[in-house]
Formats: structure tokens, sequence, C-alpha cells
């Protein structure tokens, strides 16, 4: 009896411990355990090929690293959280696309060789995760940004720079905003970086959310494939820093 | 003691490993090909820099004139000038006269050091690139091929070479200055031998590189290169070559290079989009095609889609 009751228990306990044991890092990082806990911890994670994380192998210019992530395979998301293991700011971006596909590219800064991931939350309340490693000489968070070194970085913020293209189901927008995006890790120049940026229609409806941290890179170039119940209305952008200055832009047909 | 035992082992299995690895104990295995009358030849690789190839990945050469040695480029690392010397030395035993440098790319000139007796010539913009850039070149090049960069540290030029003809120990050679691979490519031209040393200007059999490229720029010196009449025609990289062949094909590559980015930009591409593009079976031929693409995309794609952009605010 007490024999049974201990293996019972055992089971139970080791039920528990598989309830929040963690899946195996195909990318063998050592930080896995520590991102999980600081950007996924609310729910489980599983490991997902369906997530496809598009970067280069190596990082030809540690400043821009070019990225797509494309969780079209996953159908209907909440949220896409994506993050860099070994850069000293890890969190890049999280993207909530509402009236949109989850499909996003951009470039960031790496500092180091790094996994770059992408967890993407289901509306089971599941991450699925998918990343590459990406290989880099280094640098890319401590350098001061061009618009510092030369100092005419104001003349120009904000300035939006793009174009939309008409899909089947999405419009495809692509822009270029002028912003330094300092990480605040060069000394004497604080954090200084777009935080977010929001996309409507003209009917007030809300396409997409996008959360920027430090890690973008200077004078971004992003993409998104937004929807929405109107697919010829102009898209609106709205969006500001953190040092409150705010930025609009339209694109239309 | 068993355990010191245990641990001398493993020291000496350490160790042992390691010199396996470098078993060729830094050796370039330099090997002079004669290419034209008293004109020779090290012919590098056509792959990326590497810990296996020490990033002997370059064409160098050297013309024995009745003066002395002229050298064209001085390879990746102090220990490839030293070795290249060397191998110079079983050839003549002429002194060396003067060192040429085509560029500022780093395999073109980290070998300066074994050559700080002679006067290095180069054009103004690679002097001025070399004393931007060659402190970051030199240290990315220790990460990418490790220990066979040992001793290495820049040397700058110490000699401005200018547009016109030179005759040195009966050799006639041109400087020909122009751009397009970066700011200042430098080809020479012996008119004694018909031997073209063309630097980076043209990349044979093995895709071209654009860190430091200006599409436009580097097209109009290919073809004024057309004009130009030799017999033998060295590459920066890729095998030696007798015809324009060579150049036909950087056009068509350049020009295709110009406009897959332009294509892709007024499509909507992102860079990782364009980087997954099929490419073009005819270029299939040259060496690293899918990763010098990729890397262009990184060099030259901003460009594009901003010209495919309009203000939106």
């Amino acid at each position: 009896m007490k024999k049974s009751v201990l293996v019972i228990s055992l089971l139970l306990f080791s039920s528990l411990i598989s309830a929040h044991e963690l899946a195996k890092d195909p990318l063998s990082s050592v930080q896995w355990s520590d991102m999980y806990r600081a950007f996924l911890k609310e729910y489980p994670a599983e490991f997902d090929d369906r997530v496809k994380v598009l970067a280069p192998d190596f990082a030809e210019d540690p400043m821009n690293v070019p990225i797509t992530v494309d969780a079209t395979a996953l159908g209907k998301v909440k949220e896409i959280v994506i993050f860099a293991d070994f850069n000293p700011i890890p969190l890049i971006a999280k993207y909530y696309p509402i009236n949109a596909k989850p499909r996003l590219s951009f470039r960031f800064k790496i500092q180091q060789a790094s996994p770059v991931r992408a967890a993407v939350l289901t509306e089971d309340n599941i991450w699925h995760v998918g990343g590459v490693w990406v290989n880099s000489a280094g640098g890319g968070c401590t350098v001061a940004s061009t618009g510092r070194l030369v100092g005419d970085w104001s003349d120009y913020i904000g300035d939006t720079y793009g174009k939309r293209w008409s899909h089947a189901d999405y419009n495809r927008i692509r822009f270029k905003i002028h912003h330094p995006m300092d990480t605040g890790l060069v000394t004497g120049i604080p954090d200084f970086y777009i935080e977010e940026l929001e996309f409507s229609n003209a009917a007030g409806e809300n396409l997409a959310t996008i959360l920027l941290y430090e890690p973008i890179n200077e004078n971004p170039v992003l993409s998104f494939d937004l929807q929405g119940s109107n697919l010829a209305s102009p898209i609106r952008m709205v969006g500001d820093d953190n040092n409150g200055n705010e930025f609009e832009a339209e694109f239309v047909k | 003691m068993k355990m010191k035992k245990y641990l001398q082992t493993l020291f000496l299995a350490s160790f042992l490993s390691i010199s396996a690895v470098n078993a060729n104990d830094f050796d370039y295995q330099l090997k002079t090909v004669k290419v034209a009358q008293d004109t020779y030849v090290f012919e590098g690789s056509t792959e990326d820099f590497s810990f296996e190839n020490g990033g002997n990945i370059v064409n160098t050469g050297f013309i024995v004139t009745s003066a002395g040695v002229v050298v064209i480029d001085t390879g990746p690392s102090l220990r490839y000038g030293k070795q290249m010397r060397e191998a110079i030395k079983a050839v003549t035993n002429k002194s060396i006269h003067s060192v040429y440098l085509t560029h500022h790319h780093p395999d073109h000139f980290l070998g300066n050091q074994a050559y700080k007796d002679v006067k290095i010539h180069a054009l103004a913009e690679t002097s001025v690139n070399i004393k931007n850039e060659g402190a970051g070149f030199t240290d990315n090049l220790y990460l990418m091929v490790g220990d066979w960069m040992g001793g290495t540290d820049v040397l700058a030029p110490s000699a401005t070479a200018k547009e016109g003809t030179v005759s040195i120990g009966g050799h006639e050679l041109e400087v020909l200055p122009y751009s397009g691979h970066t700011s200042g490519d430098m080809a020479l031209l012996d008119h004694t031998t018909g031997v073209l040393f063309s630097g980076d200007l043209i990349f044979h059999k093995r895709t071209l590189t654009t860190p430091h490229a200006d599409i436009d720029k580097w097209l109009a010196t290919i073809k004024s290169m057309q004009t130009l009449s030799f017999k033998t025609l060295i590459p920066g990289h890729g095998p030696i070559s007798h015809d324009k062949n060579a150049l036909v094909e950087m056009v068509d590559y350049l020009t295709w290079l110009d406009k897959a980015l332009t294509k892709a930009a007024n499509d909507g591409l992102a860079m990782t989009d364009v980087m997954r593009l099929n490419l073009p079976q005819r270029f299939m031929g040259n060496a690293q095609l899918k990763q010098e693409f990729s890397r262009s995309v990184i060099h030259l794609f901003a460009k594009y889609e901003l010209r495919a952009f309009k203000r939106l605010n």
C-alpha cells in the first residue's frame, strides 16, 4: 500500500515536472531556458517547423541583418515574439497580426553569433517556436548610429518612404522610417527607438500592431502583409518612440 | 598520481590534435606559374576565406625586370607576403624593385609588411581606403582565418601611383586608374609582354564581390578595358585567360544583377526573398554564386528598394 502511494506520488510529481519541462532546444543554446522565462513563460512552448525564420547564416553587415518570419502555415495567430538569445538586448519585436498575415520582414542589429527565433502564439495558447543560428563577426549593437556620427538625425526623424502592393487577399506594405534607433549601449547616447507602429484602415479597423525594441536597425525598413475587411481602403500608420515623438504615414492604392 | 598521468595524457592528446590541424605549419604552398616572359603568378583558390585556406583565395604575381622584381599585390597576411618573397627567390636572384597594389581589399595588401624595405605604390583612393578600413579588415581576417594572420598588421602604401606608363628594367608598365569594384581600382598593363593584371575589376569563373561596388562605374570601367590590347589576363580571382571572354562575362553578370535587384525592389520583395531567387543557369559555373549573390543583396539592395519607394508623409 505504502509502496503504491509512493509510486503514484512519484508519477504525479514527474508529470508535474514534465508539464513545466522545456522542449529540447534544436539550436542547442544555453540561453533557451532564460529566453523562455523572459518572454514566453505564460504558456507552454514547442519547437515547430511551420514557423519559418529566414535569415542569412552569416551577418555580412551586423548593423543590418535581414530577417523574415513566416508563420502562415499555422493559420490564425495572436502574437509573434522575435528575439536573439545572445544579443545584449535579446528582444527585437512583438507583432500582433490582428487582421494581417502572420508574416513580416525587417532588418536588425546583432552583437555576436546567436540563435534568432520567432515564437508564435496560436489561439489555443501554445507558443510555436522556430529559429536559426546567425554567425557574426560582431559589434552590431555597440556602434553609434550613422545619424549620431553625422549628427543630422533630427533633420530626418520620422520621414517615411514606402510603397504598397495589392495581392488577391492582402496588401503588402514596405517602408523605411528615419530614426536613429539607438540601443543605449554606446557610452553617452541614451536608448532612443521607435516603440510602436499601428496600422488601420479608413474604417478604423486595426490591421496590425508591432512593438519594436532597440535591436531594430537604424532607419528601419519593414514589410507587412495586411488584410482587413476592405482591401481597397487606404492604410494609415501611426506610431511613437520612447521620447514621445509621434509618426504617421499613409499607404494608398 | 594516476590523475596526474591522465591529465598529462589529455594535455598531450589535445596538443597533438592541435598540431594535427596545423600540420602544414601555416604553409601556403605557393607555386609559381610562369604565364609570359618574365611574368609569374601565384594562383589562389576560388573559395571564400577559411581556416583551411588561410586566406589564399587571391591571385598575386611578379615581373622579373633587369632593374629588379615588380610585385603585384601582397596577399592576405604577413606569412603570405614572406612566403611569396621566398618563392620569388627560387625563381630569380634579382632583388625586389617595388610593389604595386591593385586595391584596398585585405586579401590584396595585408602581406605588405614583408615588403617594407621597398616602395609600395597604390592609387591615392586606395591609400585613403586602407587608412579608413585597413584595421577593421585585419580584425575581420583574424576572425575568418585565425592564426595564419599571426603578426599581420596594416602597412600603408608608401608611394602614390599615377596614371601613365613607367619604364622599369626594360618593361613598359602602364598604371590604369579605374573604379567600380572599389573607389580606387588599379589595373597594370605590361606593354612589353602583353600581360594585364586586372586586380578585382575582373573575377573569372568566380562570382564577383560587391562590398564597395558601384555597378554603373564598374560597367563603364569594363567597357573601357575592352579597348585595351593584351595577350594574357591575370584576374584578381580565378583562372588566367588569353581573350576577352572574362570581360564579357563580367558585363553579363553585373547587368543581370542590376536588373534583378531593380525588379525585386519594384515587386515588393524583402532582402530575404531576394536571396532566395532562382539564379540563372548560365552563372552556375562560377564559384561561390549563391553565397556572393546573397552578400550582394545585403550590400546593394537597400539602394534599390529606396528607388522603388515614394515619400509617404
